[in-house]
């Protein structure tokens, strides 16, 4: 013990991420238990983080909001203290009507649930539910690209990818007639993994045998999969008596079940993303192949020599990957659309690189980030409605968090909180040369 | 690096690649016959105006027989193709050249098909061309200026997005273009200082960075918009620069009115491409730029100073994209849109790798995809029946290729997007 304390400060916390990750895997492997600080010590640190980037995220989203209202302006003028208040009453109308709209307004749903009425009560639930269902392709979306943080891999593509997916499902959705729900549905449903797949496995592919960057082939493959969905749906897709670009309805078959009456939008899909979080779970920590999988992730050269087929991972990581955000386009259309529409998705593909990053690319992380995600981006819907601010507010705030999950040493200056003794896990990916 | 340099060398006078670009030559003048040559009647003429809109007629429109014309190209095609199979090494480390030479051809040889019998501007097609080709040239020169120091830019597209419309903004407001262009520029400089920042100081993930700005960009530009520009129209109509004519260049036959009676960014374009080529390649200042982007720790030891050099470039790169963004509201729509970047910044990105982070590959890049662009949508005038998406589609996949080494690797900066860290 005494020698560690000699070590200097710096030299602990220079370990980096592929340090960390090997010391994990290397534990894994021989079934050694941490020695480190209590369980519980750890989780709270490691919590620490990614709450107070929330935190200061929210701030700084409210700070902008005042600063871009013109009433604060005014009262301002009048005086500094009259200008407070107005900002601090303008903060409170609009992440109360955010609050509300994402969760719902505890009075309303009292006094609907006392008035009895069914109706009143759906209306009600109505936001909490549709919180659930603005989560949903953010589940997805973050397994996917914490999946292929896992490997080492950035899949920035998961834009392109989602679009593919959507493309396959309804296909799937439409095309295929006369066969019962409990066949059709998961084939629609597994068309968007295939198509979200193809479009990750090019990538992986030519990372894998030509070392072509996954970043850029990724981007560019988003671009490629927007072309071919405005041609198909003004060609090939398009619904033949409709004049805008839209894909025929697909089957009621292929449609995923909701549980209550309109409006209620909630629907099967939640449920079989957390079972896919699960899925995931289990590859990446309980197989053999997830294990090859993490151990590219942290160190290509360490697993080639310990006999991995380094190729055939990162082919692998980047079509589930890819298979993983289809899923999100495949979910949407057969969930919510029933058919498709040029730029359905709005942006899912960027938001699930900093869900993956908030989640810290494990899936429980990521289902709870994807969580916070769905129910920001829904409330910020009424809070365009009552207080006028733009619903682009959400990207901001997206933003701020990413970039102080991103760099927690910033978080650590503001809030003067210690280096955690383990170092830091971060995220590297490898370089636009490869070697 | 040496190794690079000698994968380079076998690669290009490799036995494969020397056939199987022979034999591409020959598909193509092949397909220049088969497809466009064979079918056209012996009288069909295509016609191509030489004189863009708007200008005086200095020369008269070119008339071509379509049928002789294509059979030529296609019999030029060819005897490169066959060259490049008889000689011994084929074309050797000029390969590259002749693709381009037939590719040119290629795509002159389904213009004069498109426009067979009927009309085509070719003059009006390059002056689209070279506006297109503006925005991803600025970019893309960003893109270099950043890289070449060693710190990825995947972000060129909200430092576009974030300069269009703060250029738009503080131009309607203050009523000055040119105070507008001055914000715009200021703008990339304060998203490319956060990007600097993040990377350099917090040896954040490069690619994360990048995708930090974007993300701000896309919703703060907007949350403005939103707000406030859509509201109050006349916070969003700053008007555009006017075209500046060069006397005398500005005569020159097809190209004059092109070049030499354009907007000041084109003018501006050209300067910052010497400027930057020149810079970066024949001064002082660019070999420690380049030197810190492909061995920093050498660079460290002979006591340059990596973390400065990577804030300017950084820097000068934000500002470049901002300058690249005000061409958007400022040199062409004069009026900002949401999201009305759409996508360009990644198109600058794909044209700095095609262009191998040359400024002026950067250049014949852009004008490629420029091209592309221009020509897509004058697919439906000419009434050809070719998706113009397809067509769209060709920058990213033509940057795949490139990517993947088919047609040569290209030399990307060797340090490029690590971090850099002091040792001791």
């Amino acid at each position: 013990m005494s020698q560690d304390n000699k070590l200097p400060q710096e030299k602990k916390s220079k370990k980096n991420g592929v340090q960390i990750l090997q010391e994990e895997l290397l534990r894994e492997a021989t079934g050694e238990k941490p020695k480190h600080a209590s369980r519980w010590r750890r989780t709270a640190q490691s919590l620490a983080v990614p709450v107070l980037a929330i935190f200061t995220g929210l701030v700084l989203g409210g700070l902008i909001i005042v600063l871009t209202t013109t009433s604060f302006y005014v009262a301002w003028r009048i005086s500094p203290i009259q200008g407070l208040k107005e900002g601090w009453s303008i903060l409170v109308t609009s992440y109360s009507a955010l609050f509300t709209g994402a969760i719902g307004d505890p009075a309303r749903i009292i006094t609907a649930i006392k008035s009895g009425d069914i109706d009143q009560i759906r209306r009600a639930f109505y936001p909490f539910f549709e919180s659930l269902v603005a989560s949903t392709p953010y589940i997805y979306g973050g397994l996917a690209v914490a999946l292929g943080f896992r490997a080492g891999l950035f899949n920035i593509g998961a834009e392109g990818q989602i679009f593919m997916g959507a493309i396959f499902s309804a296909y799937a959705g439409y095309s295929l007639t006369g066969l019962p729900i409990f066949i059709h549905l998961p084939i629609a449903f597994l068309a968007g993994a295939l198509g979200g797949g193809i479009w990750g496995f090019i990538p992986g592919w030519l990372k894998a045998k030509t070392g072509g960057h996954e970043v850029i082939n990724t981007i560019m493959m988003n671009y490629i999969a927007f072309r071919l969905s405005d041609w198909l749906l003004t060609g090939p897709m398009k619904r033949p008596e409709s004049f805008n670009p839209v894909s025929p309805a697909i089957m009621d078959t292929a449609k995923l079940p909701r549980f209550f009456g309109d409006p209620i939008r909630f629907h099967l899909g939640f449920f079989v993303a957390l079972f896919f979080a699960w899925l995931v779970y289990w590859f990446l920590f309980k197989t053999k192949w997830g294990f090859d999988l993490r151990a590219v992730g942290a160190n290509p050269n360490a697993a080639r020599y310990a006999g991995m087929i380094v190729s055939t991972a990162i082919m692998l990581a980047m079509s589930l990957s890819g298979g993983l955000a289809g899923l999100a386009g495949g979910n949407e259309v057969l969930g919510l659309n029933y058919n498709l529409a040029m730029a359905f998705s709005s942006g899912y593909g960027f938001d699930s690189i900093a869900i993956a990053l908030l989640g810290k690319s494990h899936p429980l992380g990521v289902v709870l980030s994807a969580l916070l995600f769905g129910t920001l981006r829904n409330g910020a819907t009424n809070m365009q409605l009552k207080a006028d601010i733009p619903i682009d507010i959400i990207s901001i705030l997206q933003a701020f968090i990413l970039a102080f999950i991103a760099a927690p040493a910033i978080i650590r200056t503001i809030y003067r909180l210690k280096e955690p003794a383990e170092g830091e896990a971060e995220i590297r990916t490898s370089t636009w040369g490869g070697s | 690096m040496t190794t690079t340099a000698l994968r380079r060398e076998v690669e290009i006078i490799s036995p494969t690649r020397k056939w199987v670009m022979g034999v591409l030559f020959l598909v193509l003048g092949g397909a220049i016959w088969y497809l466009f040559a064979r079918s056209m009647g012996t009288d069909v003429v295509t016609k191509f105006g030489m004189t863009v809109g708007g200008a005086e007629a200095t020369i008269p429109d070119l008339l071509l027989p379509t049928r002789t014309t294509l059979n030529i190209l296609a019999l030029i095609c060819g005897i490169f193709g066959i060259f490049q199979l008889v000689i011994p090494r084929g074309f050797k480390n000029r390969t590259n050249l002749v693709l381009g030479i037939v590719s040119g051809l290629f795509i002159f040889g389904f213009l004069t098909w498109a426009a067979a019998g009927k009309s085509l501007n070719l003059a009006g097609l390059m002056n689209t061309t070279l506006s297109k080709a503006v925005p991803l040239t600025l970019g893309a020169m960003s893109g270099i200026l950043c890289e070449r120091a060693g710190v990825v830019n995947i972000a060129i597209e909200g430092m576009m997005l974030m300069g269009a419309m703060v250029g738009a903004l503080v131009g309607s407001i203050t009523g000055s273009l040119w105070i507008g262009l001055i914000s715009a520029v200021l703008s990339g400089a304060f998203l490319g200082l956060i990007h600097a920042v993040l990377s350099i100081r917090y040896k954040t993930d490069q690619i994360i960075s990048g995708t930090v700005i974007n993300i701000f960009s896309m919703g703060m530009t907007s949350y403005i918009s939103a707000k406030f520009m859509q509201k109050y129209q006349e916070l969003n109509n700053p008007g555009t620069f006017s075209f500046l004519e060069i006397p005398g260049l500005s005569r020159i036959p097809f190209f004059g009115p092109i070049l030499f009676d354009n907007s000041m960014f084109v003018y501006a374009m050209f300067i910052f491409l010497f400027v930057l080529q020149i810079g970066l390649f024949y001064t002082r200042w660019g070999l420690r730029h380049r030197s810190v982007g492909e061995h920093p720790r050498a660079a460290d030891t002979l006591g340059i100073n990596v973390f400065r050099t990577r804030y300017i470039a950084v820097l000068l790169g934000g500002m470049m994209a901002g300058f690249a963004g005000g061409y958007f509201t400022l040199g062409s729509v004069g009026r900002f849109d949401e999201v009305m970047t759409a996508g360009r910044g990644f198109i600058a990105l794909a044209a700095m790798i095609f262009g191998n982070w040359m400024p002026f590959g950067a250049f014949s890049a852009g004008l490629l995809f420029g091209f592309a662009d221009s020509l897509a949508s004058k697919l439906a005038i000419l009434g050809i029946q070719i998706p113009s998406q397809f067509l769209l589609m060709a920058p990213y996949i033509a940057t795949m290729v490139v990517l993947a080494g088919v047609v040569g690797r290209g030399q990307m900066p060797a340090a490029d997007g690590q971090p850099y860290e002091k040792e001791g």
